[in-house]
């Protein structure tokens, strides 16, 4: 047992500033255990989003010691208890209260992206056949708990905000789901290219490094994505050799 | 109208966004009609996400021998014949074509050799039948639905949560809301309401459940006078982390043991051979080898005791405890780690078998899983219990209120096998939503609302936090938690039921003077003193349902009552509000069976 400070950030809208609590911890702790320790002893109008405390649903996004993290998966023991641990709301959506920001945007930004399409069913009993292999490569990215951590660190985002012109990495790896699930049949490389901004991003795999399901989002999304734009719109001859290649 | 809430009109109006209630108003949107959902938290963030193991069908992939009626068979088994009957039947048929479904929207399922859909051993049922994704199905079931019902015109209403049915005589003709944001209430008028609201596991200090799990839809229901049924039964799932204490309850899949996982005490000995269930000691392996083999895949093999059902497993870890024989923080060893003495390169196999058990372990225990065994111990998984439903239409004994996944009851009887619950939400969220959407055609126009009505709805709503003065909500609901774990937990009796039942009318007296400090806009303290009446609620239910039944069957363990007991197999327990406002328990019934279930039944013994 030992005492911890920590300066949460309070306030609304543009108007916040850090706030400091005291809080007994133990061992095996995470942040989000002391956010609710405060929540329940100093602070119960303390906003704090969470649900599932176990990595899975995204949803305790925030800004701890400066780096983006999931609450619930940060153990105290990860970080110098010596020092006030600073937790703060994501920088790249508006705040709705402390903790707590508006990520609605990332809902509609989703939207933009065609949903999936399959092909007709090709096997006999009116289902599919897939090889495990060819369904793990799309399955990386459908391991995406939405917590929306890398939009939160794109500078294109965070720095630019160019929300309205870039859908951000989150939504390239949906969008990297769809065009590489097997059955997909939808074509997104002219939308990638025009409506989501693809170009925008300059690979400085900032996303890759802070997702918590560890998905290799800029080297095995965004890249891949990059060259089927670079294909279809900058190169005749692979242009060319596609169209043959479809028709066989 | 009241000018204190903005008003909003849907023909069907879906309270919940986990897969029962999107897959509800999937259904709905495709039939026509105008569908409103609304969620407690942000859409795709709802406990169906946790789910790990995988959905039970019995599509025969791995195994041909398996059918409807093999599934039909153990469902009911696992139940211990408490089940609805013809809802076990629905779910046997049903659950394959909803899994074909979902693969048809997007879902990707692990895969076998031919290309088919992969499916894994889980305790009770006979052949490998969960169709899954790893250990994340119910992520990929509840993106799929999201990511499919996004582009079908509902309008979704996030962090918004209900606390009342509107009701004009029998019939249910709107929902009271606020929302977290800013704290402004919202009035819906609807045709037809599917709840959709899951468990009740924060009922309890231990589970696996997330703060959204308090019971609202069942409480909900309660208060517009529906029945709720077999609320006695709740699942403790029996492997849930018990080390470091903060994370106390996590679960801890049954994939774990599906492939190949074995429970061992204090003294290294696999206790689980011991004490086999007398309805299961002819499909059970006797030794070691035996079980090994079943797990990986021969099918001659009987399936090792770990994969018994959860209500036994969970008891026998209680037993190893009590005796003495726990481990070092007072749970058994979990430990999938030995299969290295079987299979080459075990360490790449466990982590692509198992990859957020083995994340979840080293990030929040710092336990490598595929060198170390685990510490786990039971906790609060599940309600079987919750509102009686309509066996074909999923309709309350409310007129146009529906119910489906959780936090209706029927399906699972006294126990639920894993693996039943995702094929459940897909299976009855399709039905709740189809004759929710058909009731809503006949009706012509919206019901008027009473604004007065609205106007109470919003001072009660608003007084925790217009109080100047009064109780923390969270140490209520703290001290209610402590005492459901102690009294009507996993094991119970009469005095410690009446002793729970004394305390939760002194919580719900406190509850009236709860007072959260600060604005409306995002206060989860004024959420929390709002979401207590709902915990309140169904811990009374479960222990009066509780002391009704003076037997231990499934979910359900009483210690002067131990074994089960004839009677006990004949009836269900129903809950409703009396005419003076109390909680009234009556048995009812249960549903009889048809020969050719009797059969079924008997043929797959």
């Amino acid at each position: 047992m030992a005492q911890v400070t920590f300066k949460l950030w309070r306030g609304e809208g543009n108007n916040g500033s850090f706030k400091e609590y005291t809080t007994e911890v133990s061992e095996g702790m995470v942040v989000l255990d002391a956010v609710h320790d405060i929540q329940i002893e100093q602070a119960s109008d303390l906003g704090v989003r969470w649900n599932c405390k176990a990595g899975k649903c995204g949803s305790c996004s925030a800004e701890i010691n400066g780096m983006p993290k999931l609450m619930c998966m940060t153990r105290l023991s990860s970080l110098d208890l010596e020092k006030p641990v600073t937790v703060e709301p994501m920088k790249a959506f508006p705040l709705v209260k402390d903790l707590v920001t508006d990520v609605g945007w990332n809902y509609e930004a989703k939207m933009a992206v065609k949903p999936f399409k399959p092909r007709k069913p090709d096997a006999s009993d009116g289902t599919w056949r897939m090889q495990q292999e060819d369904v793990e490569r799309a399955q990386e990215f459908r391991k995406c708990i939405e917590c929306f951590l890398c939009q939160d660190v794109c500078h294109v985002l965070r720095d630019h905000h160019e929300h309205d012109k870039y859908i951000g990495p989150a939504m390239l790896v949906k969008a990297a789901a769809f065009e590489m699930h097997p059955l997909d049949v939808e074509n997104r490389i002219p939308d990638l290219k025009n409506e989501h901004g693809i170009g925008f991003c300059n690979i400085t795999k900032c996303c890759t490094k802070v997702c918590p399901e560890h998905i290799t989002i800029t080297d095995n999304a965004i890249i891949p994505l990059k060259e089927s734009v670079v294909d279809e719109f900058y190169d005749p001859l692979t242009k060319l050799f596609r169209i043959f290649k479809s028709k066989k | 109208m009241s000018d204190r809430c903005t008003t909003h009109e849907y023909d069907v109006l879906i309270i919940g966004a986990g897969g029962a209630g999107l897959r509800a108003a999937i259904e709905a949107a495709s039939m026509g009609d105008s569908v409103g959902v609304v969620c407690k938290s942000l859409l795709g963030k709802a406990h169906t996400v946790m789910a790990e193991g995988g959905m039970a069908a019995s599509m025969g992939n791995v195994d041909d021998r398996d059918n409807w009626k093999v599934h039909f068979a153990d469902t009911m088994r696992g139940g211990q014949y408490l089940n609805n009957c013809k809802m076990a039947e629905h779910h046997a048929k049903e659950a394959a074509s909803c899994v074909h479904e979902l693969e048809s929207w997007g879902a990707l399922f692990d895969r076998t050799k031919e290309g088919k859909i992969l499916q894994r051993n889980f305790g009770g049922h006979k052949y490998p039948r969960l169709a899954h994704v790893g250990d994340r199905t119910g992520l990929e079931m509840i993106r799929t639905l999201q990511d499919h019902g996004i582009h079908h015109g509902i309008d979704f209403h996030m962090e918004v949560t209900v606390t009342n049915l509107l009701i004009d005589g029998n019939k249910v003709v709107g929902a009271f809301a606020y929302e977290r944001e800013k704290g402004r209430f919202l009035l819906f008028k609807a045709k037809a309401i599917v709840i959709a609201t899951g468990g009740y596991g924060r009922a309890f200090k231990i589970t696996s459940n997330s703060w959204e799990y308090t019971g609202d839809g069942q409480t909900l229901a309660y208060d517009a006078g529906a029945d709720l049924l077999d609320m006695e039964f709740v699942q403790f799932h029996p492997t849930g982390m018990v080390w470091p204490p903060s994370v106390r309850g996590i679960l801890v899949t049954e994939g774990v043991r599906g492939e190949g996982g074995i429970l061992t005490n204090s003294e290294g000995k696999r206790f689980m051979f011991e004490d086999v269930p007398p309805l299961y000691r002819s499909s059970t392996a006797d030794n070691e080898e035996e079980g090994w083999r079943y797990v990986t895949g021969d099918k001659e093999a009987n399936r090792p005791p770990e994969l018994l059902t959860r209500d036994h497993v969970a008891r026998k870890i209680v037993k190893e405890v009590k005796a003495g024989r726990g481990s070092e923080h007072g749970g058994a060893y979990l430990d999938i780690a030995w299969i290295e003495e079987k299979i080459k390169d075990s360490e790449t196999h466990i982590k692509k078998k198992l990859p957020s058990m083995y994340h979840q372990f080293k990030e929040l225990a710092g336990v490598d899983i595929t060198k170390e065994k685990m510490e786990v111990g039971p906790t609060t998984h599940y309600a079987m219990g919750g509102i009686r439903v309509d066996s074909e239409t999923q309709m309350t004994t409310v007129e146009g209120l529906f119910a489906c996944g959780e936090c209706a009851a029927g399906l699972h009887g006294a126990n639920r096998l894993g693996g039943n619950s995702l094929s459940d939400l897909l299976v009855f969220g399709k039905r709740a939503g189809a004759h929710a959407a058909k009731f809503a055609a006949a009706i012509d126009t919206f019901s008027a609302i009473d604004s007065k009505e609205v106007d109470t709805l919003v001072t009660q709503a608003l007084a925790p936090v217009d109080r100047t003065e009064g109780e923390n909500p969270y140490k209520i609901q703290q001290d209610l938690q402590e005492t459901m774990q102690d009294l009507a937990g996993i094991s119970r009796s009469e005095a410690g039921l009446n002793e729970a039942i004394e305390h939760i009318h002194a919580y719900a007296k406190r509850a009236e003077n709860a007072h959260a400090p600060g604005n409306r806009e995002y206060n989860p303290g004024w959420h929390t003193a709002l979401d207590l009446h709902n915990l309140l609620t169904v811990s009374e239910a479960m222990c009066l349902s509780a002391e009704q039944r003076t037997e231990s069957r499934g979910g359900h363990f009483r210690e002067e009552y131990p074994e089960k007991s004839k009677e006990g197999s004949t009836y269900n327990t129903v809950v409703r509000k009396a005419q003076d406002g109390s909680m009234e328990v009556e048995r009812v019934p249960v549903v009889p069976q048809t020969d050719e279930m009797k059969q079924i039944i008997e043929a797959n013994e």
